[in-house]
């Protein structure tokens, strides 16, 4: 092996270089992440199944096209954690519930077909809040996942394994989905890099939606430009996905390679400062918006005042959609089946697996969405939160009509400690609240990470925000400030990892 | 509990004292040829669950892609409806729990139909009505429940149930009227004169075969009463899947008399949704429901919003056939039809059966007289939709064909219809087997004639003698040597010949 370096330290970019170069093969890379996985992933829980010989079949597969001379993709061969609410032909899909325990779907999802196609290797399938509806990982009912940074403290959610395998060096480019923040809130946790493409961006079919007019899948890496080489591969239109766009994808590679922000505008949104921000937090975040405009940005100050009623808009409108699209679970046709014992009808059999099934956090949010969607209150809840809805999209758009990006601190604190807001959904909601603007925009979204806080040493992310396919901005900037703070540090933010 | 008839005051008593509203809901599966938001066929009579994936299945992650030509479909059935169409709609998600329903909520449309506001007009009962429609929304048809054990065939009682995913998806249109009032004693025949009207106008805008036997037309009728004078309606009951003509019509009756027979007991009308039993055309109620059901409606977050462009609906505008009741009238203009005769055509579902029948080469008079003389009566015994019987137009014009030819009179036509509908082949292959061809040989036919002159001699003798009167003694006596396949007119003349030589 000519590789200089340990594989699983590498970023994606190098490992496709070297797999291509004939440096290193791609059954190699596979296995020194499996190696890698079944070292630390006993203290870290990133992955709720692990796919080695599907890992590895590929993995060989791609060696055998460079050895027949077959020209490889941009990631042929990289590893990759899947967050475990995407389909997996043949491979387990849980969602982190016991209400799919043991379900194999039959079908990829668009996703998983596109890494696929793209060679890219699949390790496996990532944990996460139960149907992605947490913000720690928590709510997963197969245990919590650690935060590699302090494996006291949570990996962020409701991607928590997928931000915690790239941490964890486990793979070097996962994929999450993001509702509320289930990519973002992960990354600036985790001291890594998550984007939420433009709604529509990457098609959900496949997604097990938790809330379809929100959810949207992404790219996760360890730098900019691998999550823009990720994204690329997974993006673009879908037959299959009735909301997914039918334009070209922006060129988000080219603008994680130009890493330049001369002369672009950004503003900072005066809502997301101040009170219940952690003051380490702050400080990294003012920090950065010095750097942007040392970087050559004009810096506005923008105020978007209906975000201060996105959050509860929010939690009407999740909820509403997550008691319809959890509907089907009833225990008929897949997943566990509770109570069928010859004697209890098919309504006590349905009850008695959900019972079973789900757990407090999902059966509190299809109570709520019941609820808010019931005759009478439809319009008290449900219909006033859509109005909320386009009055923050009327905020972003006077916004956008000003300024190229906006930016922000991704969550207001760095990582809490496991069970410290677990029995209060208020306070763990609140880890969502710079970042759901842009799912009821159906904007884009990055996080990126920006230094240590020095109150307590933990990864801090910079949210960047950009008009609806606008993508290619976010990498633009992500990858400026990025390429400055390695400078400045003279090495990446995730070498500070401690060694597991 | 099915309520008996025994109790309940005459229809005609009922209309003494009440006004009936009535208000019909029907579905149409069309004829797509995969579902409405997935790539699945629609075929009928596949193996159960052949016809599934991902999608219709509701299988998690799975997600719906509207199927254009169903759109289209709906929008023509809006324009013929003389509907508006919407420039933008949403479908709507329609939330509740059924094994046979893959996602537990019908993608269907609630606020926001793609037609509105139109009305159709039909003939009953000798004059015009017009019937106003409400909307005309799309939705996905549900999976098909087969319960088995139990005595009811329902789901409660059942031991176990088998579900059939195959229908799941298959793209339905609900057209809804307005409430239909004014229709007093008419109300059953107007119920049953719109839904045939409809039937004739889905089956023309080739939508769909509309074929309710088969529940790809199912209708449910909401009937209420009031006294007669009084402006508010009473409280309505809705009978489900009612699913042919002439159950629209009796079950429209029967809950006439059930409501008149409750109000004049001084109750109230209960609103609750009814099964139609078509062994003795009662109705009973539904499952009672504890609460109010609540569909919990909203904008369907999968789907993108429809918005049919100008161009393409005057394009679709431009595709509608000629309407049914334009075609009548050509067509009771074409064969000389009286009002009446028409109305009862249309009534027995036989205007295209005769205009095929006529298409194959049979006078129109003659298609018309056996479809609606000797195979009404057939169908009417059989309590059977006329188009159902086991007899196919070329068969009928085959049969004009041989009586016009005189191979057959009309009383063996009758015994040759009767072997047609028992499966014993085309009409010509019932002739040769049962041997019923008239007997046109002259001198069999004589031979038998001089066995009646002997037989009956004083019939003879008058006959002779210039009194034609007895002649149908003897001409009776041919017919039964000739057991009917005798042609009477030319034993007549042959009769005739031989006395008065």
């Amino acid at each position: 092996m000519s590789f200089d370096g340990d594989l699983t330290r590498s970023t994606a970019a190098a490992l496709a270089a070297a797999i291509k170069g004939g440096d290193v093969t791609a059954t190699e890379v596979t296995q020194a992440h499996l190696d890698r996985i079944a070292k630390v992933d006993e203290k870290v829980h990133a992955f709720l199944h692990v796919d080695t010989e599907g890992a590895l079949a590929k993995a060989a597969e791609v060696d055998a096209k460079r050895a027949r001379g077959e020209k490889l993709g941009p990631l042929a061969g990289v590893p990759l954690a899947l967050k475990d609410v995407f389909t997996t032909k043949g491979v387990p899909t849980t969602c982190g519930s016991k209400m799919l325990q043991g379900w194999v779907p039959p079908y990829d999802a668009t996703v998983t077909r596109r890494l696929r196609e793209a060679d890219v290797v699949i390790l496996g399938k990532t944990n996460m809040d139960e149907f992605a509806m947490g913000s720690s990982t928590e709510n997963s009912a197969y245990g919590v996942t650690h935060n590699p940074w302090d494996l006291t403290r949570i990996p962020g959610g409701s991607g928590g394994g997928s931000s915690a395998s790239l941490a964890a060096f486990e793979a070097p480019l996962a994929i999450g989905t993001d509702t509320g923040g289930s990519i973002r809130q992960p990354a600036s946790v985790t001291g890594t890099v998550g984007v939420k493409p433009t709604y529509g961006g990457v098609s959900r079919y496949g997604l097990v939606a938790f809330s379809s007019s929100l959810d949207q899948g992404g790219p996760c890496a360890r730098t900019v430009l691998d999550a823009a080489l990720l994204h690329a591969a997974i993006a673009g239109h879908d037959p299959m996905d009735s909301t997914s766009i039918d334009l070209p994808v922006p060129d988000v590679v080219a603008a994680a390679r130009l890493a330049d922000i001369k002369g672009m505008r950004i503003g900072v949104v005066k809502q997301f400062d101040g009170d219940g921000y952690q003051d380490g937090v702050r400080q990294r975040f003012h920090e950065s918006v010095d750097l942007l405009r040392e970087l050559g940005a004009t810096i506005v100050e923008v105020d978007c005042p209906s975000f201060d009623y996105a959050l509860p808009a929010y939690y009407l409108i999740a909820p509403s959609e997550c008691s319809s699209n959890l509907a089907r679970f009833d225990a008929m046709r897949y997943g566990r089946r509770v109570g069928d014992d010859g004697v209890n009808g098919v309504e006590e059999v349905t009850s008695l697996s959900r019972e079973a099934g789900f757990g407090p956090e999902v059966k509190r949010r299809i109570m709520l969405g019941t609820y808010a969607l019931s005759s009478g209150y439809y319009d008290a809840y449900y219909g006033s939160a859509q109005q909320v809805r386009t009055l923050i999209m009327r905020d972003f758009d006077r916004a956008f009509a000003d300024v190229d990006v906006l930016v922000s601190p991704t969550t207001p604190t760095t990582a809490f400690k496991i069970g410290e807001r677990a029995d209060d959904p208020m306070a763990m909601y609140l880890a969502d609240l710079c970042t759901i603007p842009s799912n009821m925009a159906g904007n884009a979204g990055m996080s990126v990470p920006v230094g240590l806080a020095p109150d307590d040493g933990l990864p801090v992310g910079l949210q960047i925000i950009a008009p609806a396919m606008a993508d290619d901005r976010l990498y633009r900037v992500g990858s400026a400030v990025e390429a400055a703070l390695n400078g400045k540090w003279g090495r990446p933010l995730i070498e500070e990892v401690p060694a597991l | 509990m099915s309520t008996s008839t025994v109790n309940l005051p005459s229809y005609e008593d009922a209309l003494a004292t009440y006004d009936p509203v009535m208000g019909l809901e029907v579905h149409v599966e069309l004829g797509t040829v995969t579902k409405m938001f997935c790539g699945c066929p629609t075929a009928f009579g596949a193996d159960p669950n052949t016809q599934t994936c991902p999608t219709c299945l509701g299988l998690p992650g799975a997600l719906p892609v509207v199927n254009t030509k169903a759109i289209e479909s709906a929008i023509r059935i809006g324009l013929a409806l003389n509907c508006e169409i919407a420039e933008w709609c949403r479908f709507a998600r329609k939330n509740y729990f059924y094994p046979d329903m893959p996602k537990n909520f019908q993608t269907s449309q609630y606020d926001e139909p793609i037609a509105f506001n139109g009305y159709l007009d039909i003939e009953a009962a000798g004059k015009t009505w017009r019937i106003e429609i409400e909307r005309a929304h799309m939705e996905e048809d549900t999976g098909k429940s087969t319960h088995v054990g139990g005595a009811t065939g329902r789901i409660h009682g059942a031991e176990y149930s088998l579900v059939d995913y195959n229908r799941a998806g298959i793209p339905l249109i609900e057209i809804v009227t307005k409430p239909i009032t004014g229709t007093g004693e008419h109300a059953p025949e107007v119920a049953r004169a719109y839904v045939a009207e409809l039937r004739e106008l889905i089956k023309a805008l080739g939508v769909s075969e509309a074929r309710m036997e088969l529940g790809q037309m199912r209708c449910d009728a909401n009937v209420s009463l009031r006294p007669i004078g009084r402006e508010k309606f009473g409280t309505r009951s809705e009978t489900k899947n009612v699913n042919s003509l002439r159950s629209v019509e009796r079950a429209v009756t029967f809950e006439i008399r059930r409501h008149a027979a409750v109000l004049n007991a001084g109750d109230t009308v209960i609103q609750e949704t009814r099964h139609f039993h078509e062994n003795d055309g009662t109705t009973s109620p539904g499952r009672v429901k504890e609460e109010a059901e609540d569909y919990r409606y909203f904008p369907e977050p999968d789907l993108v919003p429809v918005a049919p462009a100008r161009t393409w609906v005057d394009e679709l505008r431009g595709t509608l056939p000629e309407l049914p009741s334009v075609r009548r009238n050509r067509l009771q203009a074409e064969w000389g039809a009286t009002d009446h005769d028409m109305q009862s055509i249309q009534n027995a579902g036989a205007v295209d059966l005769i205009v095929q029948t006529v298409s194959l080469g049979a006078p129109a008079d003659q298609a018309r007289k056996w479809w609606m003389g000797e195979l009404a009566r057939h169908a009417n015994e059989q309590e059977a939709e006329l188009g159902d019987l086991a007899i196919t137009p070329a068969q009928v014009a085959e049969l004009v064909t041989l009586t016009t030819a005189g191979t057959l009179n009309d009383k063996l036509a009758r015994q040759v219809i009767v072997g047609v509908l028992a499966g014993e082949g085309s009409p010509k292959q019932v002739v040769a087997a049962r041997g019923l061809a008239v007997v046109s040989d002259d001198g069999a036919l004589l031979a038998a004639i001089d066995e009646a002159i002997a037989k009956f001699p004083d019939a003879a003798d008058k006959v002779r003698g210039g009194n034609q009167g007895p002649a149908g003694q003897l001409i009776g006596a041919v017919m039964k040597t000739t057991r009917g396949q005798a042609d009477a007119a030319r034993v007549r003349e042959l009769l005739l010949e031989r006395l008065s030589g």
